[in-house]
């Protein structure tokens, strides 16, 4: 059995980032464009946690970053949130390319 | 004399325009206003005699210095000179006149005579200014009044004038400020970088600098006092802007950039002045031949005092681009004289336009027999623009060709040539405007029943013809106010320049 | 400048018209309606009574110093200081022609005055023309007695201002608008000239003042002298290319050919402004300009000749237009010119000082003589017009039986300008013929058959308003004019009979020493023969209404035609100014500024208007697109952050 290395732990980060990418370009309902933006967080996340415990073992900076990252998350997700319902609202609608008001 | 009082004073009120209600309240407040600049500027000329009547050499005097803005070594410094009273005098003289022929204006008084006040800020604010930040601050300043000035107030194609002057005029800022920075990034005192013109003026900055930014700084104010090719922001501005704007725009908003031609570009950069004279009078000359033959197709009045303004200020460029010291004191006469003069001039087609309604010369016609005070002030102002004798634009045309023939130079004399020849094309169009619309026989009978010039007009125009026979009856008295300030533009011109 | 000189008074002759003029220009619409003429007429008196002391006092009293005229500088005033040793000074200078310039114009302009009070009675703008009039006196009488030679340009300006809003004068009338911008723009043209010329001669004499400009261009040791000659352009040495361009302005101002087509114009405006400034004064500046700047053109004989030849052209020309005019005024007109031309080669075939220098006297002496029988026959003309309210001699016949005072007054004026002793015309004309004579026999060929022409046109004009017909039906019912009117033609045919027997040649001559002139019968009997024979020829054709004119005038057939179309100069100039200029210059200006300088501007801002809205695009208000810029931009970087910590 092999040691599981930082490479290893980057190949899933970097994955879950870009699968989170492909949702957020692909995806028109603005919940799953949440959740990808999520995904991408996390994999953020999972790089801080990583390099922490592979590089600065005898540091917390890196946890102390994931943390903060997933505080904002929430704020963030509540804050979206908040913004999809008035969207509905005021589009019945939460596809992202119903509110393009807000061009040239 | 403290000179900031001639700033100080158009903003506080500008200021309390702000808290007036109703067109009375406005104007009677913009009239002690602007009476009470001119009285300043009568003041600062009285005292500026006195002091040099004292002995004082200095060049520049009542001179205020405070530090600004410390890290970029930005000061608050003003100071005048003999060009600089002299422009302050004009300036004073042009606001009064476009406050009082404003008298009736209706719509949006209150915003209206704020901005034609925050203008004048800009205008005594430049032309007080030694330090080249503040100068330029104030140079903005007096730019964006009139956009929205012609934008809001104006007449015919508003929104197109207004957009051209404003991008034309910030484009000129714009290399303005290219040069200004070559300037400030070239200068050490005392180890630091300087804004301050005295302080530059006694540097020798390299040929080579001077070459590389001379252009930027001379083209920049060459477009506010209509260089060609820079000039066609004037026709359009000049005849969509209500009748003050006008006055306000060719009267002081042109000269801002003459000035700055003279006070920045030559004379802080004398070598580079010497170097791109050839270009510089052949523009000049360019713009006054082809400005007076362009003015003549012209049907519209106010088109024809703008290319006409382009005409006469190339007397002003070209009196610089001449650099003898009769030539660039010309130069400075044709800034006040034209500004005294154009003013005259638009505030009688303003108050023709305003009876009539038209400002076609074909459809006007014998207004002497039913407005005969307005006729008379537009042929004397038809008058003082071709250089009569007795009005100010004969003395300082005479002297823009006297100095230019001080330069010996065979192709300098050509031009010199030229330019008078424009007198000739100057008559015919000032004639031709003239005999056309306020003389012949009545074009049309809804004109017999028109009122002539009311006591504010009367006044306004009154102010402008003191000023314009003052300086044409007797010159001396301003040639002694310019000359010692020219003459420390020309000394440079020694110190650095060897002219051929 | 002292302040003991006894001059200083002079000063007042040319301000006190200036002062009327404030007067009347400011106040005259309300406060001096009725009584402008009379404001004006007594000033003109204190004027011409001080210029004739003024006379007196210098040809008689103080005037000489051994034997000479001396040029007395009476004020000098610095006015514009352009260099240390370049002003524009404002002064007096009293030389021989000077003072007679003086005592001529307010003289004849107080004539005018008082023929005005009648002549435009009842006239709306009455102030304001007494105003004008007196701008006029003011600026003539500053012209002749500049001492800078701006200072004469600056008046030169002002005199062609007056004269610009007295022909303007019936301003509602298009013809009159036309005829003030004519003149004003072909005379500016010339002044053209004139400006370059004094910046050429100010410019190698290093000096405005007309004493050191005229001492330093005449002494052939002063370097400024040598600088001059010999410098040159296109073959001419500059000296004679400057003093060409001051006669240029002079010709302008004098109505010399090529320039004169203002002049027969000019007679739009009221006759006796006509009178005083298209007739007396101010067409005699160019003639005037000349004289003070003599002792200069003596130095250069090719100058001379283009002086000599335009004068003695223009003489030749005018006349033989002057025979088939129809138009009173502008008969006159055409007379004026021709007798200016006399002037004008007069001082072209004269040089300085002695015998040598009777041209220039004689000059004078007919600038003199010319002042009063012209004046007198525009009053006339003018007393006529107030008759039957016509220019056209045509409406006119007969006019002797109820108009005895002008008829008498004209013939004598006629009998002057023809050249007949004992009229003062003869003596000025002989006196011109005699220096012809001596220096250029050409030129005294034409001057005579010119002054032949002269008696000839002059009396057939005569006899086409005073004889030819009955009285006309248009003539107004009140007989002969108001007294006010008659006075002054009284007083000038006086002064055309007897002023051929002032003493001018003791007086006025071009090196201030008197000249001995006397009348030679021999070479009088041809000249006076001549003009008889013309007198003889108007006579038998006009004396009564025949068909002999129409005869003649048939059988010159195309020659006819093209002189009374006055060789067609109008047309040429009309096509030069509004074909070439307006359409070759003026126009194509206009459109390259609106088209491609302005087009240039235009197209600027609307390739920025065309960028922008090709990528405006980019601004889609998507969601997912901005995030795709966003990461590609993070790409961007991240491989250029790579790439540049890797190298």
């Amino acid at each position: 059995m092999h040691p599981i290395t930082l490479t290893h732990i980057l190949f899933v980060s970097t994955a879950l980032f870009f699968i989170g990418m492909f949702g957020l370009f692909t995806r028109r309902n603005m919940i799953t464009l949440l959740m990808a933006v999520e995904l991408i967080l996390n994999s953020v996340n999972i790089n801080f946690v990583a390099f922490n415990k592979y590089l600065y073992p005898g540091k917390l900076d890196g946890v102390f970053f994931a943390i903060f990252i997933i505080t904002i998350a929430a704020a963030e997700a509540a804050v979206a949130i908040a913004i999809i319902i008035n969207l509905f609202r005021s589009h019945h609608s939460i596809d992202v390319e119903d509110a393009s008001e807000m061009k040239y | 004399m403290n000179l900031s009082l001639l700033i100080i004073l158009p903003t506080l009120t500008a200021i309390s325009v702000l808290f007036c209600k109703g067109l009375k309240q406005v104007r009677t407040v913009s009239l002690i206003g602007a009476s009470a600049q001119f009285l300043s500027s009568v003041g600062l000329l009285m005292v500026y005699w006195k002091e040099r009547a004292a002995g004082n050499g200095s060049q520049f005097l009542f001179e205020t210095n405070i530090s600004w803005f410390a890290p970029l070594n930005i000061h608050y410094h003003v100071g005048v000179d003999g060009i600089s009273v002299a422009m302050i005098l004009l300036t004073a003289f042009v606001v009064i006149a476009g406050v009082l022929v404003s008298w009736t204006q209706e719509t949006l008084n209150k915003e209206f005579f704020f901005l034609l006040l925050l203008l004048s800020v800009g205008a005594y604010g430049y032309f007080l200014s030694l330090d080249l930040f503040t100068l330029f601050f104030f140079l903005e300043v007096a730019v964006i009044p009139k956009y929205l000035l012609i934008g809001i107030w104006g007449s015919g194609k508003k929104e197109y004038s207004a957009m051209k002057l404003a991008l034309m005029l910030m484009a000129g800022s714009a290399l303005v400020f290219v040069g200004l920075m070559g300037l400030y990034f070239n200068t050490h005192v005392n180890g630091v970088h300087s804004f301050d013109m005295v302080e530059i003026s006694k540097l020798h900055i390299d040929p080579e600098i001077q070459n590389l930014f001379f252009p930027f700084a001379f083209v920049g104010f060459g477009i506010f006092t209509a260089l060609f090719p820079f000039h066609t922001w004037v026709p359009d501005g000049h005849s969509s802007a209500p009748t003050a704007a006008s006055m306000f725009l060719a009267g002081i908003s042109m000269k801002l950039g003459g000035y700055g031609c003279l006070r920045v570009a030559t004379y802080l950069m004398p070598d580079a002045a010497h170097y791109y004279a050839p270009v510089i009078i052949l523009l000049a000359t360019i713009a006054i031949i082809y400005g007076a033959f362009a003015t003549m197709m012209q049907k519209d009045l106010k088109y024809i005092n703008a290319y006409s303004s382009v005409s006469h200020c190339g007397f002003v460029l070209l009196g610089i681009g001449m650099l003898t010291q009769t030539s660039i004191n010309g130069a400075v006469l044709q800034m006040v004289s034209h500004g005294l003069m154009t003013a005259l001039f638009f505030a009688a087609i303003g108050m023709i336009y305003s009876r009539t309604h038209t400002r076609m010369v074909q459809h006007l016609g014998g207004l002497l027999k039913v407005m005969p005070f307005i006729s008379t002030i537009f042929v004397i102002a038809g008058l003082c623009s071709l250089g009569l004798p007795g009005f100010s634009g004969f003395v300082a045309e005479v002297t823009v060709f006297v100095g230019s023939w001080q330069n010996p130079d065979q192709w300098y004399r050509l031009a010199t040539i030229l330019a008078c020849a424009s007198i000739v094309v100057t008559a015919v169009y000032i004639l031709r405007a003239a005999g056309r619309s306020v003389m012949g026989p009545i074009t049309d009978s809804h004109f017999n029943g028109l009122a002539d010039a009311s006591w504010s007009e009367k006044l306004a125009a009154g102010i402008l013809i003191t000023g314009i026979v003052a300086i044409g009856v007797a010159p001396f008295w301003i040639y002694q106010l310019i000359g010692p300030g020219t003459e420390f533009i020309v000394q440079h011109f020694g110190k650095f320049v060897t002219l051929k | 400048m002292s302040h003991m000189n006894p001059y200083v008074y002079i000063a007042f002759i040319p301000l006190l018209p200036l002062f009327v003029f404030l007067l009347l220009g400011l106040f005259g619409r309300r406060y001096f309606k009725t009584s402008s003429g009379t404001t004006g007429t007594i000033s003109l008196l204190v004027t011409a009574a001080l210029s004739i002391y003024a006379a007196y006092q210098y040809f008689f009293v103080s005037g000489k110093t051994d034997g000479v005229y001396q040029k007395i500088i009476a004020m000098k005033y610095t006015w514009l200081q352009f260099s240390p040793n370049v002003s524009i000074d404002m002064g007096i200078i009293l030389d021989p022609i000077s003072v007679m310039m003086i005592v001529v114009v307010s003289f004849v302009s107080l004539m005018v005055h008082i023929f005005s009070l009648g002549y435009m009675k009842g006239e709306e703008r009455f102030a304001t023309y007494f105003a004008f009039l007196s701008l006029f006196t003011f600026s003539m009488l500053g012209l002749v007695l500049s001492s800078n030679i701006f200072q004469i340009y600056i008046f030169w300006e002002l005199v062609g201002v007056s004269s610009y809003l007295l022909i303007g004068f019936y301003f509602e009338k298009p013809s009159a608008v036309a005829a003030s911008k004519k003149a004003f723009i072909v005379t500016r043209f010339a002044d053209l000239g004139f400006l370059v010329g004094i910046l050429i001669l100010a410019f190698y004499s290093g000096t405005l003042d007309f004493g050191v400009l005229i001492s330093r261009l005449t002494s052939l040791q002063s370097p400024e002298f040598l600088a001059i000659t010999s410098a040159s352009f296109m073959g001419a040495s500059m000296l004679t290319w400057g003093l060409v361009l001051v006669f240029i302005g002079g010709a302008g101002k004098s109505a010399m050919f090529p320039l004169h087509v203002w002049l027969p114009d000019a007679m739009e405006g009221p006759t006796p402004v006509s009178a005083l400034i298209h007739a007396a004064t101010m067409v005699v500046a160019g003639v005037f300009l000349v004289a003070r700047l003599f002792p200069v053109f003596c130095f250069d004989p090719s100058a001379l000749q283009v002086v000599t030849y335009t004068g003695v052209f223009s003489a030749l020309i005018a006349a033989v237009i002057a025979c088939t005019q129809t138009d009173i005024k502008r008969i006159l007109a055409f007379s004026t010119m021709s007798q200016i031309g006399f002037m004008m080669f007069a001082l072209g075939v004269s040089q300085y000082g002695g015998e040598q220098g009777l041209g220039y006297m004689a000059s004078m002496f007919h600038l003199f003589t010319h002042a009063f029988f012209k004046s007198l026959l525009f009053l006339c003309a003018g007393a006529v017009i107030h008759l039957v309210h016509s220019n056209n001699m045509k409406d006119m016949g007969g006019l002797r039986k109820i108009m005895p005072v002008t008829h008498i007054s004209f013939l004598i004026a006629c009998l002057a300008i023809s050249g007949i002793p004992p009229f003062s015309g003869f003596f000025s004309k002989e006196d011109i013929l005699l220096a012809a004579y001596h220096s250029n026999k050409l030129v005294y060929a034409i001057a005579v058959f010119t002054s032949a022409l002269t008696a000839f046109y002059m009396f057939r004009l005569y006899y086409a308003i005073f004889w030819s017909k009955g009285v006309p039906s248009s003539a107004a019912p009140h007989g002969e004019a108001a007294m006010s009117m008659k006075i002054p033609l009284v007083i000038l045919a006086v002064c055309s009979l007897l002023g051929g027997f002032v003493p001018i040649a003791s007086w006025v001559t071009s090196d201030g020493l008197p000249l001995h002139t006397g009348i030679d019968m021999a070479f009088s009997a041809l000249p006076v023969l001549l003009a008889l024979g013309g007198i003889t020829l108007a006579t038998y054709l006009y004396k009564s209404e025949n068909d002999r004119p129409e005869k003649i005038a048939s059988s010159l057939g195309s020659f006819y035609k093209l002189v009374y179309h006055k060789f067609y100069i109008d047309e040429v100039y009309l096509f030069i100014t509004k074909k070439i200029i307006f359409n070759c210059i003026g126009a194509p200006a206009a459109w390259i500024d609106k088209h491609i300088v302005d087009g240039f501007m235009n197209l600027l801002a609307s390739v920025t208007e065309k960028i922008s809205y090709l990528i405006k695009g980019m601004q889609s208000g998507k969601l997912q697109n901005y995030a795709l810029y966003f990461f590609c931009g993070i790409v961007g970087l991240a491989v250029l952050f790579i790439y540049i910590t890797h190298n």
